[in-house]
């Protein structure tokens, strides 16, 4: 694996999203990471100022880096959010786009990897704006190739951007906001949906696997996984710098995620004693392997079954939080301010486990 | 013959040895004299005695379930660096060097039980950034202090400090020391994890060096061991853990004793019992 940057400028990187999402003293690699979430950026869906989180918080300070991971992938990251790239002979595919106002930095780290490879496609693994927020710009310094029935039927200026994939609810929830939701220009909508519980994408020679994880994260969550390069890119159903992040008004739900960690659990198969192998860019955190998303699955699964069992008994609400029943993990993932914190989990985990499904937009 | 004078003196200079380093070299054995019980058939369930363990990882290990080791993904798990210098395994260490410069560039550290595998750079590079992969052995750079090698560890995976459910984060780090007084090895190691231990947890291994031990390979492939719904996860659920109190019991130490914490590392907390 090769880093993009040297040590100096890592350090500094560093010690700004220490500043930025920690809030914390201490040592850099032992710092609260996902304490304290920013005021936009790892959010769970409901936070509106989304794509007006430029004018909230600086990112001038952020950098985005980047690490080969294997083969054909590269992971893109820029402190507090990941997102990453396929490079090949056919163009340069891309997995979320990180917030608008990072957008630029982005597009030069992939001309710094890619060169100038054209940006084929993108593929939104959910809604949120941490996530979908560069869609608009990064698609548009792409391109696609569009012909036959389909240039006729959208005109061939289609050809001037770069497609983007989603599951189907992504685009529902862009194009039909809720109340406290911003409007998304359509630009940045999906040009391209699927339904179905697995889409298959073939590009730069490698097979691609879009599989949605129905009511995770939220309704609309995508894992993608390449098959040639051996690399899973999670979007928010794996994150290692939180409690497991539940939507519970966008469709998200406890026993979806760890439905989806088990998915990719099943994907994985670590090279040799539990470790390399396959490789996993999750939506927030560093990059890991198998062993280190069985240690988030068996967290969480402790944990729901904590949660269900305090259900069962009847207890409410503020007697689950008075129990604390997550306290051994609430140091190292938990988090008193910011957007995700302990109580935010546990009531959402508590919502997905006591009351019916939420109704979600799901086929 | 003056060019070729300063390039001699430059080249004796670059490459000078540092005389007070010790040569680690070798195939060391473990030396477990009273650390046996915990070291070889491993520590019993609910013994925190002495160790410096936070509340949160008090609950961590009443909540582990050895049966956890039966699932797939958990068969072929190493020890991590944090834990295996205190297990059973021979060690091996070994010295890269820099041909032009005869220094050493990176040592070798293998155990056998799981294949250990593990690298200390000693060129002075910097650690990866922070999100870099950790691994089970962790990144670890050293250097000498006098003949002691220094190692510092981050990186990890989440491991753990020992096999009975007493875990770690993957936000923990590791200073070593390594002395050698001719054919034993001292091996010294400090932990801090700003979740899991209160304060540092420091402790010592013995090693003999040996010439009549060989290294064998250790292929691991999981298997299905328990038929079980897919993801399940053994554990025991906040105070129904039927195990924790045997310890204290068997041994005739007070339950609040054996449930650990800094203050049950120091003299003073016998005083303390008895009153």
């Amino acid at each position: 694996m090769k880093f993009s940057m040297s040590s100096r400028a890592l350090g500094v990187v560093c010690t700004v999203a220490i500043a930025l999402f920690m809030g914390t003293a201490g040592r850099a690699q032992q710092g609260r990471a996902g304490g304290a979430a920013p005021a936009q950026g790892r959010q769970g869906g409901a936070a509106p100022a989304g794509r007006q989180g430029g004018a909230q918080q600086n990112f001038d300070n952020i950098e985005v880096r980047s690490l080969h991971v294997q083969g054909q992938v590269w992971m893109i990251n820029a402190g507090f959010v990941n997102a990453a790239i396929q490079v090949g002979d056919e163009g340069v595919l891309v997995v979320d786009t990180l917030v608008e106002p990072l957008a630029d930095k982005f597009l030069a780290e992939i001309r710094k990897i890619a060169g100038n490879k054209p940006i084929r496609n993108i593929i939104n693994t959910h809604v949120h704006p941490d996530h979908t927020g560069g869609n608009e710009k990064i698609a548009r310094a792409g391109k696609s190739i569009v012909g036959g029935n389909f240039a006729g039927q959208v005109g061939q200026q289609a050809a001037n951007q770069a497609q983007i994939f989603a599951h189907e609810n992504v685009q529902l929830r862009m194009s039909q906001p809720g109340p406290n939701e911003p409007m998304i220009p359509f630009a940045a909508w999906p040009t391209d949906t699927y339904i179905e519980a697995q889409k298959d994408i073939y590009f730069n020679g490698e097979g691609i696997e879009l599989l949605h994880q129905p009511n995770a994260h939220t309704d609309g969550d995508t894992v993608v996984y390449f098959r040639k390069s051996d690399v899973i890119v999670t979007g928010d159903v794996y994150v290692n710098t939180t409690l497991p992040v539940i939507n519970t008004q966008q469709g998200g739900n406890l026993n979806g995620i760890i439905k989806a960690l088990n998915t990719i659990i099943r994907i994985t198969i670590p090279k040799e004693k539990q470790e390399g192998g396959t490789y996993v860019i999750p939506g927030h955190g560093r990059l890991v392997d198998e062993a280190d998303v069985v240690e988030y699955r068996d967290m969480s699964t402790i944990i729901r079954d904590r949660f269900q069992d305090a259900v069962k008994r009847g207890q409410t609400l503020d007697q689950v939080k008075a129990a604390r029943l997550v306290r051994d993990y609430e140091g190292r993932y938990g988090a008193t301010q910011g957007f995700w914190t302990t109580d935010a989990f546990v009531e959402a985990a508590y919502k997905s486990l006591s009351q019916p499904q939420a109704v979600t937009r799901s086929n | 013959m003056r060019r070729i004078l300063p390039f001699v003196a430059a080249t004796l200079l670059v490459s000078a040895p540092a005389f007070a380093q010790a040569d680690l070299g070798g195939v060391w054995a473990p030396l477990m004299h009273e650390d046996q019980p915990e070291r070889g058939p491993g520590p019993e369930i609910g013994d925190y005695l002495g160790l410096p363990i936070t509340d949160a990882m008090r609950l961590r290990a009443e909540s582990w379930d050895a049966s956890i080791l039966t699932v797939p993904e958990h068969q072929c798990k190493p020890h991590p660096s944090t834990y295996g210098f205190r297990g059973v395994g021979n060690l091996r260490i070994t010295n890269e060097i820099d041909p032009d410069t005869q220094q050493v560039t990176k040592i070798f550290t293998h155990i056998g039980w799981q294949e250990q595998e593990r690298e200390i750079w000693m060129d002075g590079r910097p650690h990866p950034p922070d999100f870099a992969p950790h691994t089970w052995q962790g990144f670890s750079t050293g250097h000498w202090e006098g003949n002691v090698l220094v190692v510092e560890t981050d990186h990890l995976k989440a491991g753990w400090i020992r096999r009975n459910g007493l875990a770690l984060t993957d936000k923990a780090h590791m200073t070593e020391r390594f002395f050698r007084h001719g054919d034993v090895l001292t091996h010294v190691y400090i932990i801090e994890d700003p979740y899991y231990l209160s304060e540092p947890l420091i402790k010592t291994n013995g090693f003999r060096l040996t010439t009549d031990l060989t290294m064998a390979p250790y292929p691991c492939a999981s298997v299905v061991e328990v038929v079980r719904e897919d993801g399940e996860v053994p554990h025991h659920l906040p105070g129904k853990n039927p195990f924790i109190g045997s310890f204290a019991t068997k041994h005739n130490v007070p339950a609040e004793a054996a449930s650990g914490g800094a203050e049950t590392a120091l003299p003073e907390y016998m005083k303390k019992l008895k009153r």
